[in-house]
């Protein structure tokens, strides 16, 4: 053991001065992720308001029909442009999202009492015109209601008549459990922060030591190859539990800067939320830094060891991204899944629910079991004399 | 002392060693001469346990690196030809890493690197990190980090590639110096002046075979060349790969 302890404190202490690492593991992900996902928030939320509080310009063919509906959009900030060409030219070029005709059949049916026929110009494959839709769509509504109610009352019957079911919402989330509606990202850029954070050291410590020539004369010492690959290996986990850390405690500082809008929510991570979080992806690190060290052991070189990373950096998208697409309830045997009982872990403790031991144990468990016998494959691996030479 | 009997390696088609005796003894430097891919490495690295030779008998003072792996890697010195020292840690931490991976203590290792950065004129960069150390400086770092915990034996793969004439003769000296002092001294080579110089026994290695064994006088004799070069060309049968 005292070998493994040996190379364990060099491959720090080299590490530690080196500055790719450094990026790469403590910097990278701590500092560009929260930022990176913190500012698009911004962005989203900014582009979105601009979007809502802009003046919608609404070309309407035969506003003459309907000179009661065209005034009620006025007064309601739309400028109507009167009597275009072609609006379907117009919405197609991009030069309005949306734009209006009222047939000359309008009328007629107004007076009989008819539902009056509004065409709604768009091309709804484009998203940026959802908003001014909506928009248009919500005012147009909102216009039937009223004169609905007046012709009603008219009529001497009560307008209530017409609304035979009230729905009241009970909102039943609490402003901490909202939160996660915001970081749903959150479980996704740990798990990546956990290989990004592995990658380096793990190339580094095997591709790198071989391109490097030292591989040779490193296993000429009397110390077991198996204590050799655990003590990088070790090294590579403790960098890549550095980096979720920092990440974590990033996060915790950025977070209450993020944009929310209108729902009051809670973004503080707590002290004990956070360590909850790192307990709950500690083995992920474990299982990253074997998972990566296998995969570079097979690399003649850095270079060729970073063309495999690119895919396998797709393994911790996987779970994430079907959990974000598809949320589903979090259930027992689900936490035997590795990478994405984490997701669902952290999605539950960011909302502040309490979550069973057993769970945690399953967790923790089982990741940590697929982990280790991936880091006994990898401890083993350089007892084959081809993967010791292949660079020469 | 190394002995070595009818030593085979393959890998897949390709025989890289086929057929390989020799007995180095202690005291004295045994030098395997032989040109470019004539196996020379295979066999140091069969040597020093990192291969297992597919056949054949290997006995360093008396243990077999096929069985007692550990054992003799800890009375081994290893040079190889790859000479990779870590270029982010300091002459100082290179060698003192390999005397922990030996077990040694620290007290043991911070005396050890005292000799050996005096033996080996380390002075004014034993303290400098690695990056940037010339082809000299850096073969001085791998020596001491080989020799640090004091080995018997001492294999050396190619141990002048890429040196100037200075650090060639001062390398020399050092290892005239371990045999002096008892060691068992192996060195692969395929430069002729580096034998003649230094070797009580030359060992010519040609297409993974022995093709000649002896002191220089007897390849001489043997041959009926007048020098050691036409004797090597006359004993292998061909000029290729040879550096005079």
């Amino acid at each position: 053991m005292k070998g493994m302890r040996t190379v364990f404190k060099k491959e720090v202490r080299e590490n530690i001065r080196d500055r790719r690492a450094l990026f790469n593991s403590l910097l990278l992900g701590p500092l560009l992720f929260p930022v990176l996902f913190v500012g698009m928030m911004w962005f989203l939320q900014s582009a979105e308001q601009e979007r809502a509080e802009k003046p919608l310009e609404l070309p309407i063919v035969g506003a003459h029909y309907a000179p009661s509906l065209v005034r009620f959009l006025e007064q309601n900030g739309v400028i109507v442009e009167f009597e275009p060409e072609n609006p379907e030219d117009m919405v197609r070029e991009q030069a309005v999202p949306v734009a209006l005709r009222i047939t000359s059949e309008f009328p007629e049916k107004w007076e009989k009492g008819l539902p009056a026929p509004v065409e709604v110009i768009a091309d709804a494959s484009r998203q940026e015109s959802n908003q001014p839709i909506q928009r248009v769509k919500r005012l147009l509504y909102g216009y039937g209601q009223q004169i609905g109610t007046l012709r009603l009352q008219l009529r001497g019957v009560s307008p209530q008549l017409a609304m035979p079911v009230m729905i009241k919402d009970v909102d039943l989330s609490t402003p901490k459990s909202r939160a996660i509606l915001a970081v749903i990202f959150l479980p996704y850029v740990l798990m990546i922060t956990a290989f990004t954070g592995a990658t380096h050291l793990a190339m580094d410590t095997t591709a790198g030591e071989k391109e490097r020539k030292s591989l040779e004369p490193l296993l000429i010492t009397p110390v077991p190859r198996w204590q050799i690959m655990t003590g990088k290996m070790l090294t590579t986990t403790v960098f890549a539990m550095a980096s979720l850390a920092l990440t974590l405690v990033s996060f915790r500082i950025v977070l209450p800067f993020m944009p929310v809008g209108a729902f009051g929510m809670d973004l503080t991570l707590g002290l004990t939320t956070l360590l909850r979080i790192l307990l709950v992806v500690s083995p992920v690190a474990i299982l990253a830094a074997a998972l990566l060290t296998l995969l570079a052991s097979f690399a003649k070189s850095y270079r060729e060891a970073q063309s495999y990373m690119g895919l396998v950096i797709l393994i911790p998208m996987v779970p994430s991204l079907i959990f974000m697409a598809n949320p589903v309830k979090a259930e027992g045997w689900m936490m035997g899944i590795p990478l994405f009982s984490q997701n669902m872990l952290i999605g539950e403790l960011i909302r502040d629910e309490s979550v069973s031991m057993a769970w945690y144990t399953l967790s923790i468990s089982s990741t940590l079991a697929i982990g280790l016998a991936l880091a006994v494959v990898a401890a083993n691996l350089y007892n084959r004399p081809k993967l010791i030479f292949s660079s020469s | 002392m190394i002995v070595v009997k009818n030593l085979k390696k393959s890998f897949g088609e390709v025989k890289a060693v086929n057929d390989v005796s020799f007995v180095a003894q202690d005291g004295e430097i045994t030098g395997l001469l032989g040109p470019n891919g004539a196996g020379k490495t295979t066999t140091l690295r069969m040597l020093y346990s990192l291969l297992p030779p597919d056949a054949g008998e290997i006995r360093i003072d008396g243990m077999d690196p096929t069985r007692d792996a550990m054992d003799i890697k800890r009375t081994l010195g290893v040079v190889p030809d790859g000479r990779g020292i870590y270029t982010r840690l300091t002459a100082r931490e290179n060698i003192a890493y390999y005397g922990e991976l030996h077990g040694m203590t620290n007290s043991a290792i911070e005396r050890r690197i005292k000799e050996l950065v005096g033996t080996l004129g380390m002075t004014d960069f034993i303290d400098r990190r690695t990056e940037g150390f010339s082809q000299g400086q850096r073969v001085k770092v791998a020596i001491a980090r080989a020799m640090v915990h004091e080995p018997q034996t001492v294999l050396m793969d190619e141990p002048s590639n890429g040196l100037d004439v200075m650090s060639t003769r001062a390398l020399r000296e050092y290892i005239i110096g371990l045999k002096q002092a008892g060691h068992s001294v192996v060195l692969s080579t395929h430069i002729m002046q580096e034998v003649a110089a230094l070797c009580d026994r030359i060992v010519i290695i040609a297409s993974g075979e022995v093709a000649a064994e002896g002191s220089a006088e007897e390849l001489l004799q043997r041959s009926g060349c007048d020098t050691l070069e036409d004797a090597f060309v006359k004993l292998i049968g061909t000029e290729e790969g040879l550096l005079a």
